[in-house]
This record gives C-alpha cells, sequence and structure tokens, in this order.
C-alpha cells in the first residue's frame, strides 16, 4: 500500500496550466527526488499535495485518506510535513517557538507534551546550532541554519511524509552538503518517507533512491536516480531536445 | 507642575483609546491583511448594547444598570460575540479575495451596523450615565486627575501585559503570532486557520468594547457616530506603526494622543479649531520619512 498516491493531478492558476494530469504513487520509507528545469511545475504539484493550491482535476490519497482539496491543517494532521521553497521560518519566533508551532496538532492526543519535548531533543541533537540559539529570533539566523531550522520544524510535527522543495536554494555549495549530510543521517535514524524538489539532478545522484524528471507540468522520466541521471534520456528530456 | 502632569495624564489617557482601537485593527490585519473599517461601528454598537432599544430622546438604560462587575464581562462578551458573528457571517466568504476587497465589504457591513443601530434608537445622541462615580477627579501632586482617566491608563496597561502574556506565554498565542506572519506556512503546520481568525476577532471585539466602555463613561452618550473619530485615528495609528507589528499599533496609538495633546496646549487659541489638520500634518511627515511605518511587520506575505 502507497503511502502518497496521485492519480491524473492537474493544478491550474486561472488559465494557466501548472500540472498536467500527473500520476504516481510513493511507497512508505522511499526516497523521491522530482526534478526538472524552472517552470517544470515542480513547486506547484507540492503545494497541491500540502493542500494550499486545491489541484483542479485528479485525486491525491494520502496515508488511507482522500485528501483532494481537503485543508492544509488537516493533510498536516494526516502526517505530511511540508518544507516550502525558501525556507518559511517565522522570522519573529525565537528557533524553540519555531519548532514548537507544529506540535499543536497533536495536543488532543494524550501525552503531546512529552514526546514534544522529547522530539525537541532529538531535533536538537541532530542540529546542535539551533539548540545554541534556541532563544535567538529565527530571522537572525544564515541562510543554512534556517534551512535546518524548517527542517527540524517539519520533524517536530512527528510526520509519516516530508516534503522539501529546494533546500539547496540560495546556499553555498558546502552549506548544502551539510543540510543533505543530515537529512541522509536522519535517514538511518528514523522511519521517514521523503519527497525532494531539486532543480538539478546532482543532488539526487550523490543521495540515491528514485527521480522524476518534470518538465512542462508532466512527467518525462521515472527511475533509479543514479541510473537515471547518466543517461543520455534525462540529459535530452531535461533541456527538451528530442522528445523521449 | 501641576499642569504639566495634567497634560501628561491627558495625553495618556487620549493615547490609551487609540493605542487600544489601533490593536484592535492590527491584530486582524495581521492574521488576514483585512482592514476592518467596521470596528469603529462594533464600538458604537457596544455602547448601544447597554440601552434598550427606543427611538426617544431619554435613553432606557438596560444593561447598563448592571453593577460594574457584571456590566464589564457582559459589554467585553457582547463586543467579542459581534466581531466574531461578523467573521462569521460576512468576512468568511472573502478569505480568498483580495485585500480592496475585504476592505470594502468592511465599509458595508460598518454601514449596515451603524444603519441597525439607527433604526433601533434614532440618530439622537442618547445620555447614558455610565459608572458616575469614575468622574471625580482625584488629587494628584497638585493636579486634578479625573479618576477615569487613571482607570482608563490602568486598564489599557492591564490590557497591553495581559495580551502580550497571552501571545507570548500561550499555545493559542504561538500559533496566532506563526499565523500572522505567514498564514499559509502556519497552516502546513497543522495550526487551524478558523480558530486562529475568530481569536482575533473575537479579541479585536473585546478591544472595541473595553474603548465603548471608556467612551461611554467618558461623554455620557451614546451617539451612533461615536466610534468613527477614534477609528480614523486607531487606523492612522496601524498605518504609522507599520501594518500588522502590534507593538507599532500601540506605539503609535501613544504617540497620536501625545501630540494631539500638545498641540492641544502650544497651538495659539485661534490655531486651536485646526488642531486636526496639524496632527494630520505630522502624519504625513512620518509616513514620508518611514512609509514602513515606525516598527514593520515582518511577514507580509500573501495570506490564506
Amino acid at each position: 500500500m502507497s503511502l502518497l498516491a496521485l492519480s491524473n493531478v492537474s493544478v491550474r492558476y486561472g488559465r494557466l496550466v501548472a500540472v498536467r494530469g500527473i500520476t504516481f504513487s510513493l511507497g512508505e520509507g522511499e526516497i523521491l527526488f522530482i526534478t526538472g528545469p524552472n517552470g517544470a511545475g515542480k513547486s506547484s504539484l507540492l503545494r497541491a499535495i500540502a493542500g494550499v493550491t486545491p489541484p483542479s482535476g485528479g485525486r491525491i490519497d494520502f496515508a488511507d485518506h482522500d485528501i483532494t482539496g481537503r485543508a492544509p491543517e488537516d493533510i498536516a494532521r494526516f502526517g505530511l510535513a511540508m518544507v516550502p521553497e525558501g525556507r518559511d521560518a517565522f522570522g519573529g519566533l525565537t528557533i524553540e517557538e519555531n519548532l514548537m508551532v507544529g506540535t499543536g496538532m497533536h495536543s488532543a492526543t494524550r501525552g503531546w507534551k512529552a514526546r514534544a519535548a522529547t522530539e525537541l531533543e532529538a531535533v536538537y541533537a541532530t542540529f546542535p546550532i539551533l539548540k545554541d540559539r534556541r532563544h535567538a529570533q529565527a530571522g537572525l539566523l544564515s541562510g543554512g541554519q534556517q534551512q535546518m531550522l524548517v527542517i527540524g520544524r517539519a520533524l517536530m510535527t512527528n510526520p509519516r511524509l516530508v516534503a522539501i522543495d529546494e533546500p539547496s536554494l540560495g546556499l553555498a555549495p558546502n552549506i548544502t552538503d551539510q543540510v543533505y549530510e543530515r537529512l541522509t543521517a536522519l535517514l538511518a535514524m528514523r522511519k521517514l518517507t521523503l519527497l525532494i524538489v531539486e532543480q538539478s539532478s546532482t543532488r539526487a545522484m550523490m543521495v540515491g533512491g528514485r527521480m522524476m524528471l518534470m518538465r512542462g507540468g508532466e512527467i518525462l522520466l521515472d527511475g533509479d536516480a543514479r541510473a537515471l541521471g547518466q543517461s543520455e534520456a534525462m540529459q535530452a528530456a531535461y533541456f527538451g531536445y528530442g522528445e523521449p | 507642575m501641576g499642569s504639566l502632569l495634567q497634560v501628561l495624564f491627558d495625553a495618556l489617557s487620549l493615547g490609551s483609546l487609540y493605542a487600544l482601537g489601533a490593536l484592535g485593527i492590527a491584530l486582524i490585519f495581521g492574521v488576514m491583511r483585512l482592514v476592518n473599517f467596521a470596528h469603529g461601528d462594533v464600538i458604537a454598537a457596544c455602547v448601544f448594547a447597554l440601552l434598550w432599544p427606543s427611538v426617544d430622546a431619554v435613553a432606557i438604560i438596560f444593561a447598563g444598570n448592571l453593577p460594574w462587575y457584571l456590566l464589564v464581562p457582559f459589554v467585553l462578551a457582547f463586543g467579542a460575540a459581534l466581531s466574531v458573528a461578523c467573521e462569521a457571517l460576512v468576512f468568511r466568504r472573502f478569505r480568498r479575495a483580495n485585500p480592496a476587497t475585504m476592505m470594502i465589504a468592511s465599509f458595508a457591513l460598518g454601514f449596515v451596523i451603524r444603519y441597525f443601530l439607527l433604526m433601533l434608537f434614532s440618530s439622537r445622541p442618547k445620555s447614558v450615565s455610565l459608572l458616575p462615580a469614575l468622574s471625580q477627579p482625584v488629587e494628584i501632586l497638585g493636579a486634578r486627575i479625573p479618576l477615569l482617566q487613571l482607570i482608563t491608563i490602568a486598564v489599557t496597561m492591564a490590557v497591553l501585559f495581559g495580551l502580550t502574556a497571552f501571545l507570548r506565554r500561550t499555545r493559542f498565542g504561538l500559533e496566532m503570532r506563526a499565523a500572522a506572519e505567514n498564514f499559509t506556512m502556519a497552516r502546513m503546520l497543522g495550526v487551524r486557520a478558523n480558530r486562529v481568525i475568530m481569536g482575533a476577532f473575537a479579541l479585536s471585539g473585546a478591544l472595541a468594547a473595553a474603548i465603548a466602555l471608556i467612551l461611554g463613561s467618558q461623554t455620557g452618550t451614546a451617539n451612533i457616530m461615536m466610534g468613527a473619530s477614534v477609528m480614523l485615528m486607531a487606523f492612522i495609528a496601524t498605518v504609522i506603526g507599520g501594518m500588522g507589528s502590534l507593538a507599532g499599533a500601540v506605539l503609535a496609538g501613544f504617540l497620536l494622543g501625545a501630540v494631539a495633546t500638545v498641540m492641544q496646549v502650544i497651538l495659539p487659541p485661534e490655531a486651536r479649531a485646526f488642531r486636526d489638520a496639524f496632527v494630520y500634518g505630522a502624519v504625513i511627515l512620518v509616513l514620508i520619512f518611514r512609509p514602513q511605518g515606525l516598527l514593520s511587520a515582518r511577514g507580509t506575505r500573501e495570506r490564506v
């Protein structure tokens, strides 16, 4: 049984079609990279899954719920943690407050406070820099630290699927290395399904897992990241010469 | 010394009124980018909630006869309920509309409330003697300060501290601050949009009710237009404070109160009639040099 399943999902903004009838599914524990050039519809696809922009057609199932057209706060409760493009940390809140925002949705279940506290320590163990500056305003963090903060914040919600939009955007390559280092370390530690959107396929080839290539709102290729990354078809599809 | 103290208390109590009004507007602007021009009419409605509907010149005091410990919670609850009703019946339909549309809807709603009051109470101002014991003066260092002024300032301080504690220490406050910075992101972290917006409207309505109580006791009249002048100043305070910044709104509210009071004192008598023109002139100057407001809010992204 797959954790996330999209069937024939389309997203449009007025007359502009950003995503054209996409179908795919993602199993528990998988790592999926969605790559593709600017304007391929990657972010629109993520926004549709998170419920921010409801799909104009098709159906999305997540964790045994039909989430098509559901509100973002409901989808988050089913276990989807979204890390949007541009690192949306709440700049005026402290680091610790940022991390705690997402724990409130479990306040109906017993023992949530204790669990949140354990989770907080786990996140601090993964990202020690956050612990050192826990009472500092998040807006004062550097780009790389903010990226770690928003990933930590997503983990605090006890998610089943973490979707990250362009974690390397605007970061120096060595900082991006650090972010991915932590991400892969996390994967070794806990059961997590990852959906990562990146413009280039380099990261996907380094980390491994499954990769899909999107262009013009459609999925052109889908397969093993390392195998695909080196293939001729990938190059052709990315740059759009010689229809695959 | 005595007269200086008098000016200080005048400025503080007028500023309190503006600060409370500005907070009510900034709270709602923060979470949903709505400039709520119906706020002034909610204030007026709260004053009229003390009266029994009638078009006679002599007001029939209804809730206004309650002892203060029942009266105050009643008016606060009425304001909160009315404000929440505005959200549920009107603003909820405009969630995805652009800010200009929402603003116009708030104007329309304000007119609906105002004319509803007009229908029930007529346009004649009515005299209400609300909490008359408060108009007695108190002697402080040679200055005679009306007790009401002291209470106004004290209440405002209490509200400011209470609200700060609420926003900083409670889970709901944390969610509201997060939502004010980036609503979509907060929702993706499971923060319930409706709950936060309802909460903001309830708080804003209670603040309107607090202003209504102060205005009602200060002027001793109920007038369907009475919210409008406070609303205008409060709106200006939210703008020069930096739209959506709560601290900025409070600061600017007190600043406006101070400027207006000081102008009243230092302007030559023949120019005093034009005091407001000087105040607005100062506002224009502030906006020329700091168009983003004194303390600009951080989250200026798109809302829900």
